[in-house]
């Protein structure tokens, strides 16, 4: 917790590729077990966000504060902080060398310094949560994409993280995909974990966020209640994207 | 035709010469396995540190790229000769007074190691980004993530080239022959120098392909094999 009482906290943070502004002073909260979505168009800047929030960017200007740390006056140390963040990606990125139970180990092995019997019954422990048990031995290119996400879901877990970062985790699925691994999200959510959510699903969104950032041209338009984003738009902006998701039949 | 075949693939003296060139051609197959382990090893090492990150190991990159570009455009023959004919006459202790036949092989790993290095790196450059960043939003170092994560995929796929490469390296054991190691293809000119007939040549590529033929299917085989998981995991 820091003196704000945030546990993430990002204050008028800005993000240059070259020339191109792709975050634009960018203020965002999230308390301790609150579930944060972000919603907006590709290229609005949910995944650029994302990844400045565990350091896979880094910052132009303005500060990220990450359970009392600030992340971004470059002294931090890396690796410390992303043992504290689990990052799922939108194509899963399991090692497609390694058994599934052998990607959910790696880390607590190699970065936590757990024996091979604990990381295993940890493991155990998780692919036994995701219902994907049987398919411990199994290499990631023999399951369903929904299954891989799911892997990949419980190998951040694996790292027992205090915050995860959600990047369109299920834009790359098959429809009938979808909500075994939104399911598994909304277990997650109501077991308490923080979490920052950058999605598509808007019926998801609206039921397990505590609040929704509407982005836009890498400036957040609105920010608030999923109900008051979704039912009461003040930005007219924000109203357009709302309608185009409507009409597109995602939600 | 009938000449053509009396002097280089005549049976009677096929079989005079196969006992002395074997037994020069086990000295090829020694060189190959001790500088295909060095090489092996040697390049790897080159590759990483063609790769590493930051500012602070610039040196290091620095030297690995220098290394490349001179040996893999320098013959090996000029190599082979400054190092069998070069290093024993500096006379250093220590490093002067070996046979020709471990400069010879320090020849063939000197050269090797910087074209495989550019096998090693295609390899690491062919893994895709996001598995790195995948590993290192695990949490894991620079240098586990290539331990664990990158190097098996980069090793894994970069079997064929490596293979290929070592084809070439048998092949060039007998340019060591030609500089003072008595191996099969310089067993196979001695012989032809004592009985005016060129039988012993055609011995000596026979051993060479016995050698490489299987080496070859293999290379075919693992590229097939990797052919259909690759097509199974794209439907």
């Amino acid at each position: 917790m820091n003196a704000n009482g945030h546990f993430v906290a990002v204050e008028n943070v800005t993000k240059r590729f070259g020339d191109l502004e792709v975050l634009k002073h960018i203020s965002l909260d999230v308390e301790e077990h609150g579930v944060v979505c972000l919603i907006g168009a590709s290229g609005s800047g949910k995944s650029t966000l994302l990844r400045c929030v565990n350091l896979l960017e880094r910052v132009d200007e303005g500060t990220i504060v990450v359970d009392g740390e600030t992340i971004t006056n470059g002294k931090v140390d890396v690796n410390a902080l992303r043992r504290k963040i689990g990052i799922v990606f939108q194509a899963y990125n399991l090692f497609p060398h390694m058994t599934v139970a052998q990607n959910v180990m790696l880390a607590p092995r190699k970065v936590r310094g757990l024996s091979s019997n604990e990381a295993r019954s940890r493991a155990w422990g998780l692919l036994d949560r995701i219902g994907l048990l049987d398919k411990a031995d199994e290499f990631p290119d023999r399951l369903s994409g929904g299954q891989q996400q799911r892997v990949a879901i419980a190998r951040a877990l694996a790292m027992e993280p205090k915050l995860m970062l959600l990047d369109e985790i299920t834009s790359a699925l098959d429809p009938q995909l979808v909500s075994e691994v939104l399911n598994l999200v909304r277990e997650l959510a109501q077991s308490g974990m923080t979490m920052i959510i950058a999605t598509h699903e808007m019926s998801f969104a609206r039921e397990v966020s505590d609040k929704i950032c509407f982005l836009d041209g890498g400036v957040i338009r609105e920010q608030g209640p999923p109900d008051q984003i979704f039912r009461n738009p003040r930005e007219p902006r924000t109203r357009e994207f709302l309608a185009r998701v409507i009409e597109a039949g995602r939600m | 035709m009938h000449r053509v075949l009396h002097s280089f693939a005549n049976p009677f003296y096929f079989r005079q010469a196969l006992p002395d060139i074997w037994s020069g051609f086990t000295i090829n197959v020694q060189m190959m396995l001790i500088a295909e382990v060095l090489v092996l090893v040697f390049a790897l090492v080159l590759a990483i540190v063609r790769g590493l990150p930051g500012r602070g190991a610039k040196p290091f990159r620095g030297l690995a790229i220098v290394y490349t570009d001179f040996f893999r455009g320098t013959p090996l023959t000029l190599v082979a000769f400054a190092f069998i004919l070069g290093i024993p006459g500096l006379d250093y202790p220590g490093i002067s007074h070996y046979s020709n036949e471990v400069y010879g092989i320090a020849a063939l790993t000197v050269v090797y190691t910087a074209y495989v290095t550019e096998v090693y790196r295609a390899g690491i450059e062919s893994v895709h980004g996001s598995q790195r960043m995948a590993a290192r939003s695990l949490g894991l170092s620079y240098g586990h993530t290539m331990r664990y994560v990158v190097l098996p995929q980069a090793i894994r796929r970069v079997v064929p080239p490596l293979l290929n490469d070592f084809i070439g390296l048998q092949k060039d054991t007998a340019i060591i022959g030609a500089i003072g190691v008595i191996e099969a293809a310089a067993q196979a000119n001695n012989f032809a120098s004592s009985y005016f007939n060129f039988t012993g040549f055609l011995v000596a590529a026979v051993f060479f392909i016995y050698l490489t033929i299987p080496l070859a299917r293999y290379t075919d085989h693992i590229i097939k094999e990797r052919e259909l998981r690759e097509r199974a995991t794209a439907t």
